[in-house]
């Protein structure tokens, strides 16, 4: 395995396809980021430094609204369907019931189906219920498609877990609340905080199915940077995605330091 | 003595398959109980019955005088330790043996106190603050029984405990656990497939096969009255014929069984609880209770001539196989008393292979 690595290092036209693939996927965010801070209204030439385009994008109330949005929608759904998540990923876990087949195929349901889809689906169905659009249509949204990936990574993560150590705490006095509380959360804790940071970067910037839920008054970052777009590409634009990339990031990175740190601290 | 454990007619099926089926024994108080038998024969069903991990289907288990059918494993008074040990791994050595005082509200003092004291039990002090992913196996089993002792239990039920270790520590642990049981004073029953752990360590020792109780007994009654075949075959080595009672005599010495055999030939055995009408019979002795003589022994003893197969060294005995004419063996231990590289005895040498009647199990089959 060694050997092959070493191998594909040394081939240099193995090396290009996969700079050229890095550069394809990353260039263009770089010189998003990199323009937030030219000092230029217009051109697409350098011009200088500046974070006059963050000044200004802080100072535009309706984008701060629609970030106070993204942040207030991102943390209902997260808190949501980590909750939901748990519940479902124990569930399987732990039980056999009838229909538990089918019931796992539902749970990659939200996971495989195209988002426009389910955001068509969501819109009808609210507006069946005549329910008024509003932030809370959008949570109700993005927990539709997060929980499922909290449910499958708490499963993943319950599948290590000794249920030895379930009796051992019962045989030791504990109840079901304490084993549950004392044992089993801090097994499936990494588990959790993973799927949340999950749930979370996937609300934050989720266009497609916000667009479909979210009402007046309930724009989140990713709706209100695209309607600016249609208007004008300022350099406030790029301001205030590179600060949406930087809390997706963020939050992308935590979620893989706790799944790494998991792995390296099991017993033997 | 009381008895600790009562178990009456338990009976646990899963599906149509009955792990445990109608087992009845009881454990006295202060004993040193062990539940053998080859995989699947129950006896971990039997122990997770006891501790109540598994709800019987019939009979009942009583501990201490009470019945405890429906009371959950918490609320039972026996401390468990689990083969795999089950040590909580986000938690130090004293975070184990601490956790079942904390969970039913012991103060805090007293737990330190207690957690200090039984980890000195186990010779495990100064170990408190260690993970368990940093202890060795025979260090995760001493927190096992620490974490077990600590809440006092009344019976401490061991599930294979010396599975995961390797033979040496295996041996070592074995003396440990001998010497924690006399210092606790409590009942220990045990589960184990190994014969030699049970017959070294236990009082007494319950035979299990397939989810039956064969022989409940202590080791040395049970190696040398063993009451059917299983037993007899399954503790240590015997060498078994085949035969059947033709007639009983009446000598000096008591009544004596005549059993006929094809390897055999017709001989004579103390009666011993054998059935004189049952017409199909096992004929046994222990490999250590056979001599081998090259000259044919005098005629108290039972003896069969043969060729030596198989000469099986083992260090402080050497296993000696003799192939009869009808295509039937016999096996003989000899015990390696001497400094000797030599035994006397070749490949093809033609011996008689000779035991004392009274050293004679006739087994029903």
């Amino acid at each position: 395995m060694i050997a092959r690595q070493i191998d594909f290092a040394a081939r240099r036209d193995l090396r290009a396809v996969l700079a050229a693939g890095l550069v394809f996927l990353y260039a263009p965010i770089l010189v998003l980021i990199a323009f937030s801070f030219n000092d230029s209204r217009r051109t697409v030439v350098w011009q200088g430094f500046t974070v006059e385009w963050y000044r200004q994008a802080f100072e535009d109330e309706a984008l701060l609204e629609a970030a106070l949005n993204s942040l207030i929608v991102a943390a209902g759904s997260t808190i949501l369907s980590t909750l939901l998540g748990i519940m479902l990923g124990l569930a399987l876990h732990r039980y056999r019931f009838r229909g538990k087949a089918s019931l796992e195929g539902l749970v990659y349901l939200p996971i495989v189906v195209p988002e426009v889809c389910l955001g068509v689906a969501l819109l009808v169905f609210f507006s069946a219920l005549d329910v008024t659009l509003s932030l809370a249509t959008v949570i109700a949204g993005h927990v539709v498609f997060s929980f499922p990936f909290v449910a499958v990574i708490v499963r993943a993560r319950m599948a290590g877990f000794d249920p030895a150590l379930e009796e051992a705490s019962r045989d030791l006095g504990a109840g079901t609340w304490q084993t549950f509380r004392c044992i089993m959360l801090p097994h499936m804790l990494p588990g959790i905080a993973a799927g949340a940071l999950i749930a979370l970067t996937l609300s934050l910037d989720d266009f497609v199915v916000t667009f479909f839920t979210s009402g007046p008054g309930s724009t989140t970052l990713p709706i209100k940077i695209y309607a600016m777009v249609r208007f004008s590409v300022t350099p406030a634009v790029n301001a205030a995605s590179t600060v949406l990339i930087l809390l997706t990031a963020l939050a992308a990175a935590a979620a893989m330091a706790l799944n790494r740190r998991d792995t390296t601290r099991e017993l033997p | 003595m009381a008895a600790i454990i009562e178990v009456r007619d338990a009976t646990k099926r899963f599906g149509a398959h009955a792990a445990v089926d109608r087992v009845s024994l009881s454990v006295a108080e202060g004993e040193f109980f062990a539940l053998l038998g080859p995989s699947g024969c129950g006896k971990t069903t039997l122990l997770r019955l006891i501790a109540g991990f598994e709800t019987a289907d019939g009979g009942s288990i009583a501990i201490d005088g009470t019945d405890m059918t429906g009371v959950e494993p918490q609320d039972r008074p026996v401390g468990m330790v689990f083969q795999s040990y089950a040590l909580f791994p986000h938690m130090t050595v004293a975070g184990n043996v601490g956790y079942g005082l904390r969970v039913t509200g012991v103060a805090k003092s007293e737990i330190e106190r207690r957690v200090a004291e039984t980890l000195a039990l186990v010779k495990l002090d100064g170990y408190a603050e260690r993970m368990p992913a940093q202890l060795s196996g025979g260090q995760r089993q001493r927190v096992a029984l620490a974490r077990a002792l600590v809440k006092r239990p009344r019976v401490l039920l061991l599930d294979e405990p010396l599975s995961a270790l390797d033979a040496k520590l295996r041996e070592q642990m074995r003396h440990e656990l001998v010497r924690l049981k006399q210092s606790v004073g409590i009942t220990f029953v045990i589960v184990t497939h190994d014969q030699s752990e049970a017959l070294s360590m236990a009082d007494r020792v319950a035979v299990m096969e397939l989810g039956r109780v064969r022989q409940i007994a202590a080791p040395d009654e049970l190696y040398e009255h063993p009451n059917c075949r299983f037993v007899a075959e399954f503790i240590g080595r015997i060498n078994l014929f085949d035969g059947r009672a033709a007639g009983v005599v009446e000598e000096a010495g008591g009544r004596r069984l005549i059993v006929e055999g094809a390897a055999l030939g017709r001989v004579g055995v103390p009666m011993n609880g054998a059935s004189a009408a049952a017409s199909a019979l096992a004929v046994g002795v222990r490999p250590e209770k056979v001599r081998l003589d090259a000259a044919e022994p005098d005629d108290q003893r039972i003896r069969l001539q043969g060729r030596v197969v198989e000469i099986a060294y083992f260090g402080e005995t050497s296993q000696i196989m003799l192939a009869l004419d009808g295509g039937a063996t016999v096996s003989a231990a000899l015990t390696n008393a001497t400094r000797s590289v030599r035994p006397g005895v070749a490949v093809g040498d033609v011996l008689w292979a000779s035991w004392d009647p009274a050293d004679t199990l006739v087994l029903e089959t």
